[in-house]
């Protein structure tokens, strides 16, 4: 009996040793699914072998999933993740709250691209780390502007995209000349119809926060844009999102396919049928000085209230770092590396050589979240309003475009409907008074 | 016979029970109730609109309570009603096809023949699978245009396979649920045919009734009960589907009143009008209940 009790006393003390001697932290990460952050998964090693008391749990999640989680969990202060992927649009919403910690430890902030820093610093402070940021353009077939006996200017017109679409067109053969977004959602069609009617001069809100789908600006944009993806585009579009166009694109049925700067590496990578025929061009303009490219960073934060701030900013500083570059550099190559968010890493000689590097770089540079538009406005953003009730206005306006584009309803009702709900839920909100 | 002392000692016993049944119910309601009269959006929290502090609530600049505004902005979406006409209209295909198909499998499980336990068995499963699991197997792999097994089918003969979510999306949900609901009505059809009196059916036989005549006469009447109840349980489960819309995406085009409350709650993060649309719901639902249970509770009298 004695013998027993014994036994159990020691197995008890064992384990309350055990327990202290790897008193490790556990980091609870939430992240979007997407290529460049299961390959930070992967080299995690690095980090854990300098850092052995720090334990890192994965929550990897679809990109509207993690939204939703990440949203719930920080506004209702539920503390279950220690490190946050969040983007360009909920950073300064959330700095602004005071529901992110500012950081301090992030590796040589002063290489940050300003275009992105600007973005992600509320009141002078840096709230969130970006890992990769990304802007628009255009990427062609250089073998089909051959063909068509064109040439595509490094800054075109939307007159430009028109003509040389219109001539790539070959439906017969499956060749569409232009592949857009047309997928209801804020992040999938709004984001590029937003920073398309930028260069049209259109705007969300006035001054006063009166929605502005009533003007001309926006008729001009949404006519253009039914009448483009009507004439080159290809079946189907109001379904295509990212991910559909990427597809289409790699599998050589787009002539052009207007959208983010990271899909570059994708389209001249292992997957894609046509990687060595793809140039690279900014996204169109209207010579109004707007072009309309967006500006996005998927970027790493830590929510107030954290017990582990500590060896969270250890883990963000490091995934961003300098350091981590190099690490991807030297286990994937250059192409493969978190792009859009230093200085230094278009400095680089060995990544100049990256054939879309330059481009991404021109038009990271040539987006203005402080000032997106032609007309003043009262917002920050560029392809989205950073202002709480955006998320949800632009969802349902992204499914009246969407239905414009499958043919269901005509632009001037889609737009009708827009400025109705638009004034609805600024209404509701007390933007209007 | 129960003494009064023992009555009175009987509900003292249950009261906790009973009490803790109680705050279950109406702490959640009461809060649905109270949040739908403020504005509270996630995103825009006030702190000075706490019911803890009554002082700064009531302060007007704060504009911490919001009348009834949240419920007419619900009920101006122009989604609204489309969504509650889809609420009914999966409601009422739903059940039609489980009372009509639950009543012919119920029929053909209670005849005699070789494996019937398996069959019944088998037949139940669809009941137990999880309703995010079932929507996304006849998502993926049943009604996929491409890859799905209802495409292999219209291949096979010709025809173009359907693009169910985006052109047929209602009748896709319709399909799933039905696929899930139609084993509960003929679980309860089936065990009810199986009290059918044995004489009766023995003396319809020596009559020479014809099979029609025996469902229409015999049959039929005996199973008007089990199908009332079949209705009500349906009823109340199906006008909350949300697991099959969500999971495959149809919410646009097909969604209904609790999926709308999902888009005002989570997507806008709007707080206030989804508690209101949560309670006009509960009401929806009730009046839907009461006018159940009035047909229901004539259906059992007569049937007596």
């Amino acid at each position: 009996m004695k013998s027993v009790v014994t036994g159990v006393l020691s197995a008890f003390a064992f384990v309350a040793l055990a327990s202290t001697a790897i008193a490790e932290t556990k980091l609870t990460i939430a992240t979007v699914n997407n290529g460049d952050m299961i390959r930070m998964q992967k080299l995690t090693d690095d980090f854990t072998k300098s850092n052995p008391d720090i334990k890192l749990e994965w929550v990897t999640l679809e990109e509207n999933v993690l939204r939703e989680k990440v949203t719930t969990d920080i506004a209702s202060k539920g503390g279950q993740f220690d490190v946050l992927t969040i983007g360009t649009y909920e950073v300064p919403i959330w700095g602004k709250k005071g529901w992110l910690v500012p950081l301090t430890k992030v590796d040589d902030p002063a290489d940050l691209l300003p275009a992105m820093a600007g973005g992600l610093t509320v009141d002078g402070k840096l709230m969130a780390a970006p890992f990769y940021g990304e802007s628009s353009m255009v990427m062609y077939r250089k073998d089909l502007m051959d063909k068509a006996g064109m040439k595509m200017p490094d800054a075109p017109t939307w007159k430009d995209i028109r003509a040389a679409a219109d001539k790539m067109t070959d439906k017969a053969a499956g060749v569409y000349g232009v592949c857009l977004r047309g997928k209801a959602g804020w992040g999938e069609n709004m984001a590029f119809l937003t920073a398309m009617s930028n260069s049209f001069g259109a705007r969300w809100f006035d001054e006063k926060w009166t929605p502005q789908f009533d003007q001309p600006e926006w008729k001009a944009t949404l006519t253009a844009y039914l009448d483009l993806m009507k004439a080159d585009g290809p079946t189907g579009a109001s379904s295509n999102g990212f991910t559909e166009n990427l597809a289409l694109f790699n599998a050589g049925k787009c002539g052009m396919w207007i959208d983010a700067t990271v899909a570059a590496s994708f389209v001249t990578g292992k997957e894609s049928t046509v990687a060595d025929k793809v140039g690279f061009a900014l996204a169109p303009d209207n010579g109004l000085g707007k072009r309309s490219n967006w500006l996005w960073a998927w970027s790493l934060a830590i929510p107030a209230g954290s017990q582990k701030v500590d060896a969270a900013e250890k883990f963000v500083s490091w995934a961003t770092s300098k350091h981590y570059t190099e690490l991807v550099a030297s286990k994937e190559g250059w192409a493969n590396v978190p792009p859009g968010t230093r200085t230094s890493l278009y400095n680089n000689p060995e990544y100049k050589k990256v054939s879309f590097a330059k481009m991404t770089l021109d038009s990271i540079n040539s987006a203005d979240p402080s000032k997106p538009t032609v007309k003043p406005v009262p917002y920050v953003g560029v392809q989205f309003v950073a202002i709480p009730e955006f998320a949800g206005l632009a969802t349902k306006t992204g499914e009246i475009f969407s239905a414009a584009l499958a043919g269901t309803i005509s632009a001037d009702d889609a737009l009708a409907q827009a400025q109705a709900e638009s004034v609805r839920v600024m209404t509701k909100a007390g933007y209007i008074k | 016979m129960a003494t009064l002392q023992t009555r009175a000692l009987g509900r003292f016993a249950v009261a906790p029970s009973v009490l803790v049944l109680f705050m279950w119910m109406i702490v959640p309601l009461s809060m649905t109730i109270w949040f739908s009269f403020l504005r509270f959006d996630l995103l825009d929290q006030n702190a000075a609109c706490s019911i803890f502090s009554p002082s700064t609530l009531l302060v007007a600049e704060n504009r911490c309570l919001a009348g009834f505004s949240n419920y007419t902005y619900f009920v101006t979406d122009p989604d609204f009603f489309k969504a509650m006409g889809n609420s009914l209209k999966l409601v009422g295909w739903v059940l039609g096809i489980s009372i009509v198909f639950g009543t012919l499998l119920a029929l053909l499980l209670d005849q005699a023949f070789y494996g019937r336990s398996v069959v019944r068995l088998m037949m139940i499963a669809p009941f137990l699978v999880m309703p995010t699991v079932s929507a996304l197997v006849w998502k993926n792999m049943m009604m996929n245009p491409v890859s799905g097994f209802l495409a292999y089918l219209f291949q096979l003969v010709g025809l173009e396979p359907i693009d169910w979510f985006a052109h047929a999306p209602m009748t896709a949900i319709v399909i799933m649920v039905a696929w899930q609901w139609v084993p509960f009505a003929t679980l309860i059809l089936l065990t009810s045919l199986q009290s059918l009196d044995g004489e009766q059916k023995e003396a319809a036989e020596m009559d020479g009734t014809p099979p029609l005549s025996f469902f229409w006469y015999i049959v039929l009447p005996h199973l008007i009960r089990p199908m009332t109840v079949v209705i009500l349980i349906e009823t109340i489960f199906l006008l909350n589907v949300f697991a099959e819309i969500y999971v495959s995406g149809s919410g646009g085009p097909a969604g209904n009143l609790p999926f709308m409350v999902y888009k005002y709650g989570l997507t806008s993060n709007d707080i206030g009008a989804a508690s209101a649309g949560g309670i006009i719901a509960v009401v929806l639902a009730n009046i839907v209940a009461f006018f159940l249970m009035r047909m229901i509770g004539k259906n059992l009298e007569s049937a007596k």
